[in-house]
């Protein structure tokens, strides 16, 4: 009976904790448990131990400690006036379920999150409790992802930072404007100083070169937020704006897109329709274009019309196509940041050829074996025996580079 | 055509020691070809088919990117891997940096495998799944693996670090692993009814797997490049991807088409206090405090959007010399406290200089809102502009009206146009007093991240001079003791 109890629990908590998209185990210390003492290990490289058919991967048991809450957030499926089944997990109960999952090698840690219950104090001091318990009492050296609670006193986020890998606060909408008016019990402001003061934290636990005495560990993985992407008004580039503040602001290691997902029981306030993926999607390939190819979300915001990334084409090709003037690129004289910029070229590419052209004169169809699709590079490059001559500037490279597919939605099979 | 028997599928020392020898004695790579024993072709051949082999060249050293590829290359199920290890291996003598040129085919091809074991290795860390059982001994944890590619003896130790104080087997179709608690021993092949049918934790997994997917996100041909069908035999939780898959696209149409019910009275009682968001643009303070408050709520410039939150000023009501600096810095804002970054150090050890206590004078900006641009990881300084300055000294009026100081010193331009209402010129004019509109009296000087961008060391030291100079004077005008 007890058990019974238990899984449908599981049930309640875990659906009531999928619209969080983060599931990353990477970034933390190496560790292990070949002191004969505990389990688990962690290598800087996250795994991935399942995939949902939404195509999703399962790399922590991602839970609600309880999805009773005071708040009533519109967008989300725990409002507090929302007609959910409700439950709670006791303490123990995650303990030992992130335990048994864990030694059957089903995941890599545990992401507790919760509504919260009486105060912001109370309810972090329980998620606290949980990843306490699981380093001091069971010598867990697996992942521990903890949501922070913004109301919740700042001795608890130093508290949550000993145990946890990594820490984050949710940013929600982009527009401080909107979360008054979706989530009047939340406060941007709040959020963004308990981000700034684990940016803070972090950065007093990086040990000085000089310093004898390394101070106490403080979330090795950093931190990062999510932005729900169209339940309010903001245009892609606005969203990419707050994501650039962010990531120059607090450190984070990652800002998740997660596009607004129907849930059960909604509220009349925000009606629902298909997530927005493909939108999603190319929000992440702009995330991934200011972090590691040294665009600015301005740059990017050039190839966005009406403040909207085009969803037919990714937002590094539809730059290129309004900055034809640069092109095309020599792939055997660019420098790094110039190759970065060539669509169809990504950072293992650049590399390569960069590493190759040392020995070789590069050929297209060498070109070809360093990357993933060769037609979508020909347009933009130079290369020993190859010119594009008109092709950089053919009216219909646009058509000829977009994929075939309806772009709206992305397919199923 | 020589035939070389190799002890194992994995045999690489076997592979190495035999290949040495070709290549020294000149043996193209057209001329040999590699079996392993057992495999049902090594019978027909000489069993060494390097013997007689003598040494035309002399040894070459092989670079170590050439080993670490061929270890895990040995480990690819394709039958040629091999031959393709020995032409890399033959090529090498006279191409030394054929490893780094990978737009070779032949590195190509090898890098690809690489890659596709590599893989397997990975998936294998990640899709195992141990069923616990008990014996004699106590708890066991026994899993029936497939992986794509021979990587067990690779992989073993990942799971002898993670799981070191349990005792567990990996039975796969190649070989075994057994973990004691103290050394990891590999077996021969296993038979997956040697490994234990069934866990009862697995119904919890799949329950969690069930819910954890949401049904209005469905890709799952996304899920099947990264969780490949060849997998799904042993995974406990892929018995339910058909049904979740086909409910998918019904779950949604409810989910959307279902109109909203009523609000939940109960939890509608509970309803906490919203925020205040109540503007406060107009706000005249009663009290630091109130001023406090109001800062936070501000909308008098846009530059509040950015920033992580007002920085108010800071110091006694009492206070007879106020400092206005320029704006909250990047550790301003984060800490909501005036001069604490780089800046505030400077100004720190000037003031000590100048033998003025800290705590004794009030410190505010003459913006209190961070304004700057964001860049990779940093936030770059942009000065704020008359307008912000304009639009801020709402506040900074308000401070000097709840404190009413003896002297306000102004650091830099900025604050000189906060503090005068008109734009200064700092080195002309520092060191006089100067009398305010509102019969206040003022010093200007320069601000102390001027002195941090001064490139020349002896133009620093003597900024850092002028500036405390000035807080010297600053102190006996407002009749510090």
């Amino acid at each position: 009976m007890a058990r019974i109890e238990l899984r449908r629990k599981l049930s309640i908590l875990s659906d009531a904790a999928k619209y969080d998209a983060s599931c990353a185990s990477s970034g933390a210390p190496k560790r292990n448990s070949l002191d004969g003492k505990g389990v688990g290990s962690t290598e800087s490289m996250g795994i991935c131990h399942a995939y949902t058919p939404d195509g999703r991967c399962v790399s922590l048991l991602k839970i609600l400690l309880t999805n009773f809450c005071i708040y009533d957030c519109v967008y989300c499926i725990n409002r507090s006036s929302s007609n959910v089944e409700r439950a709670r997990f006791t303490v123990d109960e995650v303990v030992d379920l992130t335990l048994a999952f864990y030694k059957r090698n089903y995941i890599e840690g545990l992401f507790l999150s919760s509504g919260v219950v009486r105060s912001g104090d109370y309810t972090m001091e329980q998620l606290v409790e949980v990843a306490r318990r699981l380093r001091e009492d069971h010598d867990f050296r697996g992942y521990i992802h903890l949501k922070l609670i913004p109301e919740a006193d700042e001795r608890l986020v130093a508290l949550a930072g000993r145990y946890a890998d990594r820490l984050s606060a949710n940013i929600e909408l982009p527009r401080d404007e909107a979360l008054g008016r979706l989530a009047p019990e939340k406060d941007a402001r709040l959020i963004r100083k308990t981000m700034g003061q684990v940016r803070l934290r972090l950065e007093a636990a990086k040990p000085e070169k000089r310093d004898r005495h390394r101070p106490p560990a403080f979330a090795p993985a950093g931190q990062s937020t999510q932005l729900i992407v169209g339940a309010d008004g903001a245009p892609d580039t606005e969203i990419l704006d707050r994501s650039a503040s962010l990531y120059g602001g607090y450190g984070l290691r990652r800002v998740y897109y997660s596009a607004f997902s129907p849930i059960p029981d909604s509220s009349s306030v925000l009606p629902l329709s298909k997530p927005p993926l493909m939108r999603e999607h190319r929000l992440y390939q702009a995330d991934w274009l200011m972090r590691f190819y040294g665009f600015t979300a301005p740059e990017i915001g050039e190839g966005a019309s009406d403040g909207m990334l085009d969803l037919a084409v990714d937002p590094k090709l539809a730059w290129a196509l309004k900055r034809r003037d640069i092109f095309p690129t020599d792939v055997n004289l660019a420098a790094r940041e110039d190759l970065l910029r060539v669509p169809g070229l990504g950072v293992k590419a650049v590399d390569r050829i960069l590493s190759v052209r040392r020995y070789r004169t590069l050929r297209l169809e060498d070109v070809a074996r360093l990357t993933r699709s060769i037609d979508k590079v020909r347009p933009w490059i130079v290369a020993l025996d190859w010119t594009p001559g008109g092709l950089t500037d053919a009216e219909h490279l646009r058509a000829r580079l977009a994929p075939q597919r309806a772009p709206e939605q992305l397919s199923l099979f | 055509m020589r035939t070389i028997v190799l002890a194992s599928e994995t045999d690489f020392a076997g592979w190495k020691a035999a290949a040495r020898r070709l290549r020294t004695a000149g043996v193209e790579p057209a001329s040999v070809r590699f079996v392993t024993a057992g495999s049902g072709q090594d019978g027909l051949f000489d069993v060494d088919g390097a013997a007689g082999a003598t040494a035309v060249d002399d040894a070459f050293v092989v670079p170590r990117a050439f080993m670490e590829t061929a270890g895990d290359l040995i480990l690819h199920r394709a039958p040629d891997r091999f031959d393709l290890m020995y032409r890399l291996l033959w090529r090498l003598r006279d191409e030394p940096d054929l490893m780094r040129v990978v737009s070779d085919p032949d590195v190509a091809a090898a890098a690809e495998r690489v890659k596709n074991v590599h893989r397997a290795a990975h998936k294998m860390k990640a899709f195992v799944r141990f069923r616990e059982t008990r014996d004699a001994d106590g708890e066991r944890w026994v899993a029936w693996f497939e992986p794509a590619h021979r990587v067990l003896e690779k992989t073993a130790p990942f799971f002898a670090r993670r799981f070191s104080t349990m005792q567990w087997s990996i039975l796969t179709p190649d070989g075994t692993a057994h973990w004691d608690g103290d050394a990891l021993t590999f077996g021969p092949p296993g038979r997956q009814e040697e490994a234990p049918q069934e866990d009862e934790v697995e119904d919890f997994w799949r329950t969690y797997y069930a819910s954890t997917f949401n049904p209005a996100r469905l890709r799952t041909r996304m899920m099947q490049s990264e969780m490949p069908k060849r997998y799904w035999k042993n995974l406990p939780e892929a018995s339910l991807i058909p049904g979740l898959v086909a409910s998918a696209a019904a779950r949604t149409e409810i989910m959307v088409s279902e109109p909203s019910s009523l609000p939940n009275e109960k939890f509608q009682r509970l309803r906490p206090p919203t925020v205040d968001r109540t503007s406060t643009d107009d706000l005249v303070a009663a009290d630091p405090t109130d001023l406090e408050r109001g800062l936070q709520n501000c909308r008098r410039c846009p530059l509040w959007r950015d920033a992580t939150q007002g920085v108010c000023g800071q110091g006694p009501r009492e206070a007879r010399l106020m400092i206005v600096g320029e704006q909250p810095g990047d550790h301003e804002d984060l800490a909501g406290q005036p001069f604490v970054g780089p800046a505030g150090q400077v100004l720190d050890v000037a003031l000590a200089q100048a033998g003025i206590d800290r705590s004794g004078v009030y410190l505010t900006n003459a913006v209190k809102h961070f304004k700057h641009e964001p860049r990779g990881k940093r936030r770059l300084h942009k000065t704020p502009n008359a307008g912000e300055v304009q639009a801020c000294r709402w506040w900074l009026d308000q401070e000097r009206r709840l404190v009413r100081p003896r002297l306000i010193l102004a650091l830099g331009a900025t604050a000189g146009l906060a503090v005068l209402g008109r734009k200064p010129s700092i080195m002309a004019e520092r060191g006089a007093v100067i009398d305010t509109p509102d019969g206040a009296r003022a010093l200007l000087t320069l601000h102390p991240a001027f002195v941090l961008r001064m490139p020349d060391l002896e133009e620093r030291r003597r900024a850092r001079m002028a500036l405390v100079e000035d807080l010297r004077m600053a102190r006996t005008e407002a009749g510090l003791t």
